[in-house]
Order: C-alpha cells, then sequence, then structure tokens
C-alpha cells in the first residue's frame, strides 16, 4: 500500500485508499483491520467449539431423528447460493467505497441484504419445520448442538444485516470519510468470514451428514 | 496475484487484512472478484453433486467433501479476504496459522478424547442391568 502511495506523485496525490500515512509505522487502517482480524480468528474459534460439540454428539439421537432424516438438500444449496452471491456483492461494495463510487457501494449494500435475507429467511423456516416435526432443540444432544451451531451463524448474520444497514446510513450521512472507510473495511471482513464458516457448515454439517 | 504489478521494493509495508497490495485499478479489483467468485461457485457446485451420487465410493465421500470445503475455503481467502503469503501478509496470515492450530486441537482433541470414552464405555445393557 505504502509503496503505491511513494509511487504516485508524492503521499499527497495518491491513490484512492492513502490515508493519514506516514513514513514509518502502520497506518491507522492497517491497526483497525488487523484488530479486527483478530476478532474474527477468536469468532472462528469459537464456532470451532460449537462444531466440535456438534461433532462429537451427531449420533446421540436418543432414538429420535438422525441426520439423515432431517436435512433437506435443497434448501441448504439456494442458502448457500445466497450466502456465496452475497459475498460477491459485499466484495463490489466494498471496492465500491474504496473508489469512491456511490452507485457501486449503493447497489452492492442493497443486493447483500437482500441474498442475506433471503439465507436468514430460509433458514428460520427450516429451524420452524423441524421444530413442526418434533424435532426441536429439546429432542436430542444432536439436534441440541446442530441448533446452537446453525443458529450461532445465523445470528451473525442477523448482527451482520444490522451492521450493513449502519454502514449505508453512515455513508449515507457523512460520504466516505476515512473511518467510514475503515468500519467499512471491518464489515467486508466480517461478512466474508461469515461465509467462510458457512462453507465448513454446508460441507461438514448438511452434505456429509446426508451422504452414505 | 498482483504484488507483482506494485513497485518492486527492498522492503514491504504491511497491509490491512482485506486490502489488496497494489491494486491500483477498480477494474482489476472486481475481476479479482469474479475470478473468486466463479472458483467458489465450481467447488460449491462440485461438493453439492458429489453428496448426492452414487457413481462415487461411498465411503471416500466425507473425506472428498472435506478436501473441498478447505479448497473452498482457501479460494475466500485469497480472492475475497485477501489474505495471501506475500510479504506484505505476513502479521495476518501468521495471526490466522495460530488460529487455525487452535481450531484443530479443539476439533480433532475433541473427537479423539470422545471416541476413546465411547470405546470404553460399558455397553448401555450392562449399565441398565447394573442399576437393578
Amino acid at each position: 500500500m505504502s509503496a503505491l502511495a511513494m509511487d504516485a506523485a508524492g503521499p499527497a496525490a495518491s491513490g484512492p485508499r492513502a490515508v493519514d500515512e506516514h513514513e514509518h509505522g502502520a497506518t491507522k487502517r492497517i491497526i483497525v483491520g488487523y484488530g479486527f482480524w483478530i476478532f474474527l480468528i477468536s469468532d472462528i474459534i469459537m464456532f470451532a467449539a460449537f462444531f466440535a460439540a456438534y461433532a462429537v454428539l451427531t449420533d446421540s439421537t436418543a432414538a429420535g431423528p438422525s441426520r439423515r432424516d432431517l436435512f433437506e438438500i435443497r434448501t441448504v444449496a439456494i442458502e448457500t447460493a445466497c450466502l456465496l452471491t452475497s459475498s460477491l456483492f459485499c466484495g463490489l461494495a466494498g471496492i465500491g467505497a474504496t473508489y469512491r463510487e456511490r452507485r457501486l457501494f449503493y447497489a452492492g449494500m442493497a443486493i447483500t441484504f437482500v441474498l442475506g435475507a433471503a439465507f436468514l429467511f430460509l433458514e428460520l423456516r427450516e429451524f420452524a419445520g423441524l421444530i413442526a416435526r418434533g424435532a426441536g432443540p429439546g429432542r436430542s444432544a444432536f439436534l441440541s448442538a446442530f441448533f446452537a451451531l446453525i443458529g450461532c451463524h445465523g445470528i451473525h448474520v442477523t448482527a451482520g444485516l444490522m451492521w450493513l444497514l449502519t454502514m449505508v446510513a453512515q455513508v449515507f450521512a457523512k460520504g466516505f470519510r476515512d473511518d467510514v472507510l475503515r468500519r467499512m473495511l471491518c464489515f467486508g471482513l466480517f461478512w466474508h468470514t461469515l461465509d467462510i464458516i458457512w462453507v465448513a457448515l454446508f460441507s461438514l454439517v448438511y452434505l456429509v451428514g446426508v451422504s452414505r | 496475484m498482483s504484488s507483482t504489478t506494485g513497485v518492486q521494493r527492498e522492503t514491504h509495508a504491511d497491509i490491512a487484512p482485506g486490502d489488496e497490495h497494489g491494486a491500483g485499478d477498480i477494474r482489476k479489483a472486481i475481476y479479482g472478484y469474479l475470478v473468486g467468485f466463479a472458483l467458489a461457485t465450481l467447488l460449491s457446485i462440485v461438493s453439492f453433486t458429489l453428496a448426492r451420487s452414487t457413481m462415487v465410493w461411498t465411503p471416500s465421500i466425507p473425506i472428498a467433501l472435506s478436501v473441498l470445503a478447505i479448497a473452498q475455503m482457501g479460494v475466500h481467502l485469497v480472492f475475497f479476504l485477501h489474505i495471501t503469503s506475500g510479504p506484505d501478509n505476513v502479521n495476518n496470515l501468521l495471526a490466522l496459522a495460530f488460529g487455525l492450530l487452535i481450531v484443530m486441537l479443539l476439533v480433532f482433541g475433541s473427537l479423539w478424547i470422545v471416541s476413546n470414552l465411547n470405546h470404553n464405555m460399558m455397553p448401555m445393557q450392562d449399565i441398565l442391568q447394573m442399576q437393578r
């Protein structure tokens, strides 16, 4: 980043990302991003704990329904498509913010929100269906661990959607200020990390669950 | 991927996670996301078809799915989060490596310990017998 700034005609006239850049030491953008990255890694570790609990309890069905009876792969496929596409548009919105392209930013954020909300709707519908069939979180240790793991991801998506709206409001009210851009960097990291966690969930919980 | 397009310097400054080194062009930045999206979609489709297919030797499917998942997470990391192995990314990568170490200890440690416990546990009928 700083190499780029030096290359342009002095630090003042540099590219879109040159913020309060000094000769030595990290910029505020690097410090904020790195701190948030550490938080995200701790979040991933928390998910690993839930995942370990699920992996250990998958066969503890207490004579109730097992994963082969419950999971609907079609819904999971649509959920995956929603979240993956939303990740692309979140990235495009981030580019829009970095290059101060308002239209790209707003369009990307709007599509990200719609797809994220669709994902959440499908997940809640799946949960409601399971509970209606008597396979709620109280049925067996397996279902407790399943609801905890998938529900925790769902809560994260919900928080992400609220954060998304906040970011749109901030850009609308304050413009592409440096602090707003730093928050946007963190939001992008958060949303992409949720997608990475979902990759682990759909592969190792749902797909491995219905195979064999 | 794009570190060679930047200026070649002896000392590399660090880069914030999520930022891309040497992305001075908006088209290039968008192109990177599209490539990542295409790769991730491809890997997802392969995973979903593999899970349902009956053409493959079935005991291999969970392992194949795990490998595909790890590959897709790698694609996401590189193309979406821009966590690469470049010299400007060392801190970000080290933090991730430490996180992965803890994740592996947590998941495989739990599985190992509990499978041992299950193995050593008395069969359920014997327990019920003793309770009488």
